[in-house]
């Protein structure tokens, strides 16, 4: 699984692989924001904390489809499933992977951008926390879409249609936590919610996912 | 040993061979032949684990199995030691030093895969069943794209390392390999009626 792991990570830096694509993708969508609803500080710094984790999302939905797609078509994934690593394992794998290459590298850079969108700075620390926290989950539900599109041709956009409604939940505790946390106020339990979907999300969805791509490789 | 029995198999639902039974002792090799769509590969991947028998016992030491297709998985973003110690790493062995010469690998060895030619990366595809020490290989088509001298060290390498480590490979190949001592077996005589209900109903099917 480290192996795969390692691979996967070496793969995504190397050329063609895609690293960084999401990141300035979220850089984009946050400097064009201020384009769209005007520079009023009080109009921004209201919606920073919305604005960062939609983005944020829909970064990490841009490589979503290629987790699974690269090793269907040149054969690897049918190794794999008969490698000694259980596929359940090989779902993780993914999963870390995605998230280290992209979920990480947003929570870090995140409020960096939060400056360009007069984010207050209370708020700060709780948008890094909370991404820190959710996007584990959105790398992990990910995977589990990306396997069950993994035999469709240009299943990127049916995947998007699948995995968003599942992103609801991790968003709206995210959003909220930093609404809270900004505020002054006690952000315990959307915090709490965050990382339970984050730890549910980790503890079943690696079976579902091994149980869809058997099915596809069948 | 590899032992089939009364083996059903269908591809996307449809049957393709039925009542196939045969042994493969240890150190021994088994070609498949037949015609294209007979159920080669649908064999092959029934054996792997990949999809279900209709019907039918396969039986042969767990976690001995080991798989190649058409499609060798080999990234053309990594180099070719790269590719070969990752899948030496799944299966928790070192790479041998001999792989560089039985596969005729050693000039190419940091290469990027994806600055090789279709049959000097499919060498590297089958490099990596030496990597893997894996005892029964089911091997689809391992000569697709290979000029005669890669067909010789492919051979040499199933029968003197292989074959003569006590290990079994069942081959669909369409060519001679020169394995003098393998069993052969024509698939043409177990096609299954294509339209006979498949073994259980729409529930197994699914």
């Amino acid at each position: 699984m480290i192996a795969l792991l390692l691979r996967d990570l070496r793969l995504a830096t190397r050329a063609g692989g895609g690293f960084g694509l999401g990141l300035v993708f979220f850089l984009i969508v946050v400097v064009l924001v201020p384009f769209g609803v005007g520079p009023e500080t009080a109009v921004l710094s209201k919606i920073a904390s919305g604005i960062l984790w939609v983005a944020a999302l829909l970064a990490a939905l841009l490589s979503l489809d290629r987790i699974f797609a690269l090793d269907h078509e040149d054969g690897a994934l049918t190794l794999l499933a008969t490698a000694p690593i259980p596929l359940e394992m090989v779902g993780v794998a993914k999963a870390i992977a995605h998230w280290l290459t992209t979920g990480l590298p947003l929570s870090i850079a995140a409020p960096i951008l939060g400056v360009l969108l007069q984010l207050q700075s209370s708020a700060y620390v709780f948008v890094a926390m909370t991404l820190l926290l959710g996007t584990p989950a959105l790398s992990m539900i990910g995977t589990f879409g990306a396997a069950l599109t993994v035999g469709i041709r240009r299943g990127g956009l049916l995947l998007s249609l699948l995995v968003l409604p599942l992103y609801v939940p991790t968003l709206i505790f995210g959003a909220e936590a930093v609404r809270r946390g900004a505020q002054g106020l006690d952000a315990t339990t959307p915090l709490l919610m965050l990382g339970g979907i984050t730890a549910g999300s980790f503890a079943l969805l690696p079976f579902a996912t091994a149980a869809v791509l058997r099915i596809n490789l069948r | 040993m590899l032992a089939v029995r009364d083996l059903a198999i269908a591809r996307s639902g449809v049957p393709v061979l039925a009542g196939l039974s045969f042994d493969v002792a240890s150190g021994k090799a088994l070609i498949l032949r037949g015609p294209n769509g007979i159920g080669k590969t649908t064999l092959l991947r029934t054996l792997a684990g990949l999809q279900d028998a209709d019907a039918g016992t396969i039986e042969f030491p767990t976690d001995e199995g080991a798989y190649a297709s058409h499609a060798d998985g080999i990234k053309t973003a990594l180099t070719v030691q790269e590719n070969l110690a990752f899948w030496a790493d799944v299966y928790g062995n070192p790479v041998p030093d001999t792989i560089w010469d039985q596969f005729d690998l050693a000039d190419l060895k940091d290469r990027f895969a994806g600055t090789l030619s279709a049959g000097q990366k499919r060498r590297v595809g089958l490099a990596r069943l030496g990597v893997i020490g894996r005892k029964v290989l089911f091997l689809d088509e391992p000569t697709v794209s290979l000029d005669g001298f890669s067909v010789k060290l492919f051979s040499s390498f199933i029968r003197d390392v292989h074959l003569a480590s006590g290990g079994i490979a069942v081959i669909a190949t369409h060519i001679d390999l020169g394995l003098e001592e393998a069993k052969t077996i024509d698939l043409t005589s177990f096609a299954a009626d294509p339209n006979a209900a498949p073994n259980g109903d729409d529930e197994a099917f699914l």
